[in-house]
């Protein structure tokens, strides 16, 4: 099922958390809502599900617009943060709840309900587990029971409110992939938050980041990673290097690096180039670079250089030529990506 | 390593063994000064002249009619305050709302007024005199000095019980597993008698308690209301009063005995529940 969101305005005061939100998620697609707490993005999540209601925009699943649609009726299958299981209730109970509140006609019968729960519950490999009470499993098992619960409805869009987030990093590994596969498996189509750029880049097709219940760029990870469109987003998407440059006619200096320039549309001014550790070229000095230190023994070696003043960390595989600590050496930057100076802090 | 400390008691009451045993020994000296002792004089008084004179002041028309009407009030004021109590909770639970803090300080209220004025309100609005008076004297309805308004007083008195217990319960729950219900596709009604009544359902029943101790229990507010008219509009503390008065001891203390029982069981019930939810550590509450 597609999901399309059209113009989504909300404001709790005087703050938005929603302001102008449009984005559609393909038939069959696995889309990260990615931004840093506050972000907005758990408000998405819950307005798209009907627990909440934009001031404004339009929501629709599959053509349909979800104007005036209660939460009950829109067949979406939500996974809360902390699971929400039922605490009162057995896992089988839990699974169960989404078939025994249907209407009479609709609703099948006990048996084939047992049936269906446990096939959800095998489904989830912990078919063992329905007579056990939520409080009676562990983090990860309850995460299963949370999806099997949310599944169990046959949801036409499948939405996860940081789904991981309660669990030790071991069990999320294993989780995201499993998920990953059992959206293709299921043919699902899935929403789901995330503040954890790595979780994002690995389990999503496409990744929206949110800053301040704004969308600031939707892409592939790999396109996300490689042209964020500021620089937020490229702080956020992985480990940046910064640098003060200046730009006139179009050409940015970078500071300590009078001879190289670099075509930029940025305007006129101040700004500042972000580059990624591993995309800065060491070459053999004398130079303007000092090298302050070299670190690790691993394949990779962590570098730190120093530039008119500015730290700046290189990473470099343990085969490439590399710079003794107190030497002076050159770089090129030529991968750095320009961007004005952001004039609020957020 | 001190003595004390060996025994694995926290910092806060490592006390020298001295201090420890006058510390206990003030406490049940208080205890039975002021708590065992007048029930233990209730019952000794009302049992001082043979179990005869018990049940003839049991069988008494006054004592039965004031039982009767005890429980009758406690009836209705009870289940009344457990439901209005248990949507006061839910709204002030699960919402943000405009006066909402002004709402848990008015839920609040009875318990800082004096029951005399929780029940005088009733005689000002409805009494002879009152507000309402001529109009529901024409119609021919009393409410002051009959059962109506011995209702009315108890259930201001006894408001604040149930909702005071639920709304800290269902602020700590949040409504995510309600919302999880929504979502699965229950209605209002299925998620409240599935989801929400079940969480709350230790909660609720010692609230419950608590206000069916107090209602029965009652005796200022009540006693503005009554009129004591004997065999009337007499509740069983009104009922020991007017005995007691009457240099009755046996009479008064059986029904003060009668109503120490009642309350004896309330409190084995709310002990026996507080076990249990001890014993569940929390988990359905």
């Amino acid at each position: 099922m597609s999901v399309e969101l059209r113009g989504l305005r909300k404001n709790y005061g005087r703050a938005a958390a929603l302001d102008d939100v449009s984005l559609t998620i393909r038939d069959g697609e696995f889309l990260a809502l990615l931004g840093p707490s506050g972000s907005g993005k758990t408000t998405l999540l819950r307005t798209l599900a009907g627990l909440e209601f934009a001031d404004s925009g339009e929501v629709i699943i599959n053509g349909q617009p979800m104007h005036g649609v209660p939460a009950r009726e829109r067949g979406i299958g939500f996974v809360f943060q902390h699971y929400a299981l039922f605490r009162h209730m057995t896992v089988a109970r839990n699974v169960a709840f989404g078939l025994e509140v249907l209407p009479r006609g609709r609703r099948p019968a006990a048996s084939a309900i047992r049936s269906r729960v446990q096939d959800l519950l095998d489904l989830m490999e912990i078919g063992n587990l329905g007579g056990r009470y939520p409080e009676q499993i562990s983090g990860g098992q309850r995460q299963r029971v949370a999806l099997a619960r949310a599944l169990a409805i046959e949801p036409r869009v499948l939405l996860l409110d940081e789904p991981f987030g309660a669990l030790d990093a071991k069990v999320r590994k294993s989780l995201r992939v499993w998920l990953r596969q059992l959206h293709d498996r299921m043919g699902l189509t899935s929403i789901f938050v995330t503040h954890d750029q790595a979780e994002a880049m690995e389990m999503a097709d496409r990744i929206a980041v949110l800053r301040g219940g704004r969308i600031v760029q939707v892409d592939a990870p790999e396109t996300l990673y490689a042209e964020p469109v500021d620089s937020f987003v490229h702080e956020f998407m992985g480990e940046s290097e910064k640098l003060q440059c200046s730009v006139i006619d179009g050409l940015a200096v970078i500071e300590g690096l009078p001879d190289a320039a670099f075509a930029t549309d940025c305007p006129k001014g101040p700004a500042i180039a972000l580059i990624r550790p591993h995309e800065v070229e060491v070459l053999p000095g004398p130079g303007p670079v000092r090298v302050e230190s070299v670190h690790g023994n691993g394949p990779i070696r962590r570098l730190r250089l120093m530039l008119a003043g500015q730290m700046l960390e290189v990473l470099k595989p343990e085969d490439a030529w590399l710079p003794v600590a107190g030497e002076t050496c050159n770089v090129d930057l030529a991968r750095a990506r320009i961007y004005p100076v952001e004039r609020a802090a957020r | 390593m001190s003595e004390a400390f060996s025994q694995g008691l926290p910092v806060a009451t490592r006390e020298r063994p001295a201090t420890r045993l006058v510390l206990t020994l003030f406490t049940v000296v208080l205890l039975v000064l002021f708590l065992l002792l007048p029930l233990a004089v209730v019952f000794t008084e009302a049992l001082s002249h043979g179990l005869g004179n018990i049940w003839d002041s049991l069988t008494d028309p006054e004592a039965i009619t004031s039982i009767e009407l005890t429980l009758l009030v406690a009836a209705i004021s009870v289940p009344l305050n457990s439901v209005c109590g248990v949507a006061a909770a839910w709204c002030i639970g699960r919402f943000q709302f405009p006066g909402r803090s002004l709402l848990i300080t008015l839920i609040e209220l009875p318990f800082s007024v004096s029951p005399v004025i929780s029940g005088l309100v009733w005689v000002l609005l409805f009494g002879a005199n009152g507000w309402f008076g001529p109009m529901l004297d024409r119609a021919g309805l009393r409410i002051i000095f009959a059962v109506p308004g011995l209702v009315l007083a108890t259930v201001l008195v006894t408001f604040p019980f149930v909702a005071r217990t639920l709304i800290p319960l269902m602020q700590e729950q949040g409504a995510s597993e309600e919302e999880a219900a929504i979502t699965l596709g229950a209605g209002f009604w299925q998620m409240f008698w599935r989801v929400t009544l079940p969480n709350i359902r230790w909660g609720l029943l010692y609230g419950v308690l608590l206000c069916n101790a107090r209602a029965m229990g009652e005796f200022g507010a009540v006693a503005v209301v009554s009129g004591h008219i004997r065999g009337q509009t007499m509740t069983m503390p009104l009922q020991v009063e007017a005995l007691f008065n009457d240099y009755d001891w046996v009479g008064a203390f059986t029904i003060a005995g009668l109503l120490s029982l009642l309350a004896l069981v309330t409190l084995a019930v709310k002990a026996a529940l507080e076990y249990r939810i001890g014993e569940r550590s929390g988990a359905l509450l």
